[in-house]
């Protein structure tokens, strides 16, 4: 927004490019001002900013889908169809992660703080995607990163400040191990645009380009939650409260992964190292050790957590193969949206019942509520990929994708994993349909109903959850009409 | 639009029953009586316009009630169903055995309301699954037939029904993943990239890569394997079958293991002819394997409902011998093929019908007893006339006695097969007669000899069985067993009444008119059956 004052005709028009980006913005500054003279138990006001916000810059992202894509500010920023999905996914995400939060949040003396911190970090994994330079993707980064520490240990509890702190002992860390990354790119080509890199890095040192490729993808590996750069996930996630912890696992991983997939089809697109087997690597090693790690849990946070780690891994099986197949663009604009959905509302059933941590006591505290277990079970079953789930369509077009790209034993191993998944999915959702309700007149005798723990429920997450198991099945029995608007042709 | 009515129907009763609290207990078992039975008129009506024509037709043309719209262009998925003789008895199975499913349950005490949605759920999934012409489709109903099934295992089962539900879950999940893969290369080999399976029949994929062909057939082959299931992959099954709910287990082995055969003649055989072919020999000695396997395996149960689960691999293996022979196309006539399939096809329908009346009278000991050991029964003839006549009639029928539609349908098999294949059919005949013995002993250690009757329900009886009593008493703290009060009978074998009789009757008239007038039915399997072994032969 500080544009030089020359061409200030130019850059204005490029400004209103960004107005999805814009209005983010605008929510976050307007709200924190909102929320200086707004009394403690009229926060909502900022809330609702904080949610048109999000849902204007939504809006505003559909409405320029079709345009022909373009690159703004130098080409630094790039507006195309995985833009566009990224700036609807998440701003979208971030209006129902808000809204999930707000239970949790309302009366809090620091609300208004979270909501911007929320807003800003979509911000920066808005602009995550949307980098098409090197300098960007390290200030997406850490606009990316920054706030989400923050929100981490937002309760100022033991765990949360244990969390926040290994979030950011691992992030400035990566982060460091990005910007080497990056020097070395620089080094190697004199430039940090994608496009000249692309013509130029073919032709660089091994060596640099080596260091180049692993550093940044370690920064947005990290950003995603990826193997090796995933320990941060589960502690962060368990640490933290629920509302956040879908946050944090949601949000930037869209970014993250829509980056990673411009580097691969862009810069590293003709490089003479093998990236895409890199990726694919990456991808089964988060999908399995991911999965390998979510079986023992019995904390559902934990649980959902670890299940995150190996989505990232299907994610980054079309990252794989980006660039190399027609499929991959589908793949990926069906997969983000379905997995923000489900993870959103598998975490909002956690949220629901904050003081039940492990699975026997979700179970229990949501016993009586038969349509929230309904919920959870179209959720649960929705990451593992079942029919007619919006992920069963992400999966099936990833697989295809990765398949076409000539990756078949990445299909074959992500079909075992999906088998391994569904064992630990089962062991929540077992126990939760299996606790007894009394239907009226059913005519059992009602000595099952023990239900003593947890009897908060919260309202926003119930109704989120309702919402992510509706829309999925929607999205998945409607991905069609979905492909059709973002991936036009 | 007719067929997606019927697709839909259940699905529609079950969200109604869903939303309407009121319709609860009794009330909520009719409403899925009149849905079930309102499906299966629309099924009769379908089968009475049907036109099956003459000579080949099915499978990749004159296709009736066809319904083909856009699903996901870019993969070019489709909503595309449609009926021909393939389907239409599959179809009309689906239909009798879940009213009959429906009527049987009119008793049952436990949460009825949930478990006639969750039935109805199932009836959608298996009737799409059966009408489904697009892979993915396919895949989709397939998948949900799984979820469904297992809540039924889960929740209303006994015994040991959660791992045994798990167990089921997770093998028949790891086969429909590797009918996915198998899918997702019959796309990607296909010239116009579609999962429309009309097309892919049409236009075979992988014809030039003998070794694609081969992988993605090792696939799918895999993942009906499971389903149907087949030797080595079939022991999912007994557990399954012992501690699921006795409407559960005869829809499981009914429609639930069609599922798997059905895959393999019409995606596996049409659209892979020249994987089929080369791979028909490993079929045969497959379903004969099967065949041996479980009838050998059943000989030594002391379980009844797990040796009727071990008949079900048996006549399932008879099923893939008369499909593998179908492949033999280099040593046997296309007239042989066509009598191996229209066999393999007879014993579908009649297997569903006769296994299911077979699992529903094994209920019947399980709600007098709670046991299924064949050592704490005997005599039942003198106090259950009915009982025993009704089980005596469906054994009969399950060993492939004349008269009954299994004779019809194995008769034919081993006909079509014995040209191609004539060792594994002589081996596979032997089947029968272990067939046969075990029945009999069964029979006879069921209903003859001194009348014993497990006491009920607190009987201290030393089995392990007498935990699944415990809970009625004695909820327990995460209440994973029935906690209904069922419905205390003097100690003393009631005879099979009302409801039950109006379950397992007509199925058994059913499986008789069929082995008396075969041609009803043989008229609508014929022409698809003949499409099948011609396009099995390109």
């Amino acid at each position: 927004m500080n544009d030089p004052m020359g061409g200030m005709t130019g850059a204005g028009e490029e400004a209103l490019a960004l107005l999805p980006e814009l209005l983010l913005l605008l929510g976050a500054g307007g709200g924190l001002l909102l929320g200086l003279w707004t009394p403690q138990h009229r926060q909502w006001r900022v809330r609702a900013v904080v949610i048109v916000a999000c849902l204007a810059s939504a809006a505003a992202a559909a409405v320029v889908f079709s345009d022909p894509p373009t690159r703004v500010f130098e080409e630094t920023w790039v507006i195309d169809g995985t833009t566009g999905i990224v700036r609807i996914v998440v701003a979208l995400s971030a209006a129902v992660a808000v809204f999930l939060a707000s239970s949790s949040l309302a009366g809090h003396p620091r609300e208004t703080e979270a909501y911007v911190l929320m807003l800003l970090g979509a911000l920066g994994t808005i602009a995550l995607a949307a980098s098409g330079d090197l300098l960007l993707l390290v200030a997406a980064y850490l606009l990316a990163s920054i706030p989400l520490y923050a929100l981490a240990g937002f309760a100022k509890d033991a765990s949360g400040t244990e969390a926040t702190l290994k979030y950011y002992l691992m992030g400035a860390f990566v982060g460091v191990l990005m910007m080497v990354g990056v020097t070395s790119l620089v080094l190697a080509t004199g430039t940090t645009g994608y496009p000249e890199l692309a013509t130029l890095l073919p032709e660089a040192p091994a060596a640099l380009l080596a260091v180049g490729v692993i550093g940044v993808l370690a920064g947005v590996g990290f950003k995603a939650g990826a193997v090796p750069v995933h320990f941060w996930v589960p502690d962060v996630t368990a640490g933290t409260t629920p509302a956040m912890a879908a946050y944090i696992t949601t949000i930037p991983k869209i970014g993250a992964v829509a980056a990673a997939f411009r580097l691969l089809a862009e810069p590293f697109g003709g490089v003479p190292l093998d990236v895409p087997l890199l990726v694919a690597v990456i991808a089964a090693l988060s999908m399995t050790l991911g999965n390998l790690a979510a079986f023992n849990q019995t904390d559902v946070s934990r649980l959902l957590a670890y299940s995150t780690v190996s989505q990232v891994g299907y994610l980054f099986m079309v990252v794989a193969v980006a660039g190399r197949t027609d499929l991959a663009l589908p793949a990926l604009a069906i997969y983000l949206a379905g997995y923000a959905i489900t993870n959103l509302g598998a975490f909002a059933a956690v949220a629901a019942f904050p003081e039940a941590r492990s699975i026997s006591d979700w179970a229990a505290a949501a016993g009586r509520n038969r349509w929230v277990v309904v919920s959870l079970v179209v959720c649960l079953l929705g990451l593992v990929g079942t029919p007619p789930t919006a992920v069963f369509v992400g999966k099936l077009a990833v697989f295809t994708a990765t398949w076409d790209g000539g990756l078949a034993w990445l299909v074959v191993l992500a079909a075992v994993n999906t088998v391994a998944s569904l064992f630990y999915y089962l062991r929540w959702i077992a126990p939760a349909a299996a606790t007894r309700d009394v239907p009226a007149g059913g005519g059992t005798d009602g000595g099952a109903s023990t239900v003593t723990v947890g009897r908060a429920v919260r309202t926003a997450p119930v109704v989120t959850l309702h919402v992510a198991a509706i829309a999925s099945v929607l999205l998945g029995a409607g991905s069609g009409l979905w492909l059709a608007v973002v991936v036009p042709g | 639009m007719l067929l997606t009515v019927v697709v839909l129907l259940p699905l529609a009763a079950a969200a109604l029953l869903l939303a309407v609290p009121a319709l609860a207990g009794r009330a909520a078992i009719w409403v899925w009586i009149a849905a079930s039975a309102a499906d299966l008129a629309l099924v009769a009506w379908m089968w009475w316009r049907y036109d099956p024509g003459r000579g080949a037709t099915g499978v990749v043309g004159n296709l009736a009630y066809e319904v083909d719209l856009q699903w996901i262009p870019t993969v070019d998925a489709g909503y595309h169903i449609g009926v021909d003789g393939l389907s239409l008895p599959l179809l009309a199975l689906t239909g009798v055995l879940f009213l009959a499913c429906a009527v049987w349950s009119l008793r049952e005490p436990d949460r009825p309301r949930t478990q006639a949605a969750l039935f109805l759920f199932l009836q959608t999934a298996c009737l799409g699954t059966f009408a489904a012409l697009d892979l993915i489709l396919f895949f989709v109903f397939f998948d949900l037939t799984i979820v469904g099934m297992y809540f039924v295992i889960a929740g209303w089962g006994h015994g040991n029904a959660r791992r045994s539900a798990l167990k089921f879950f997770l093998y028949t999940f790891l086969g429909s993943l590797a009918l996915l893969v198998g899918f997702i290369g019959l796309f990607l080999g296909s010239e116009e990239r579609t999962f429309d399976m009309v097309a892919l029949a049409e236009n075979p994929p992988l014809t030039d890569s003998p070794l694609a062909g081969g992988l993605v057939l090792l696939a799918i082959g895999l993942g009906l394997a499971v389903k149907t299931p087949l030797f080595p992959f079939h022991t999912w099954l007994p557990d399954a079958h012992t501690d699921a709910p006795a409407a559960g287990s005869a829809i499981l082995a009914g429609i639930l293991l069609k599922l798997g055969t059905y895959g393999f003649v019409r995606i596996a055989m049409p659209i892979l002819p020249d994987a089929w072919q080369r791979w028909a020999m490993v079929v045969v000695v497959v379903g004969t394997i099967s065949v041996l396997w479980g009838a050998f395996v059943a000989l030594a149960q002391t379980d009844v409902k797990r040796m009727i689960a071990y008949t079900s691999v048996n006549h399932m293996g008879y099923v893939l011998l008369g499909l593998g022979a179908a492949g033999l196309v280099g040593q046997a006539d296309e007239e042989a093929r066509t009598i191996a399939t229209v066999g393999a096809l007879y014993q579908m329908v009649s297997h569903g019908l006769l296994t299911g009346a077979l699992f529903l009278l094994s209920g019947v000991l399980w709600s007098r007893g709670q046991t299924y050991a064949f050592d704490h029964w005997g005599g039942l003839a003198r106090p259950a006339p009915v009982f025993a006549a009704l089980l005596a009639v469906a054994a009969f029928g399950s060993l492939g006695l004349p008269g009954f539609a299994s004779f019809i349908a194995e008769f034919q098999i081993f006909t079509g097969a014995l040209q191609a294949a004539p060792v594994a059919t002589v081996l596979a005949v032997t089947g029968i007669l272990v067939t046969a013995g075990l029945f009999l002993v069964a029979l006879q250690r069921l209903l003859t000899g001194p009348t014993a009757v497990p006491s009920l329900p607190d009987g201290s009886s030393p089995d392990d069985q007498a935990a699944a009593a415990a809970p009625s008493s004695s909820p327990t703290q995460d209440g994973a067993t029935a906690t209904a009060v069922r419905p205390r009978t003097a100690t003393g074998m009631r005879d099979v009444h009302g409801a039950e009789l109006a379950a397992v009757v007509p199925l058994l008239a059913l499986a008789v008119l069929l082995g008396l007038f075969p041609r009803a039915l043989l008229d609508v399997i014929e022409p698809a059956a003949a499409a099948v072994a011609q396009l099995v032969a390109r």
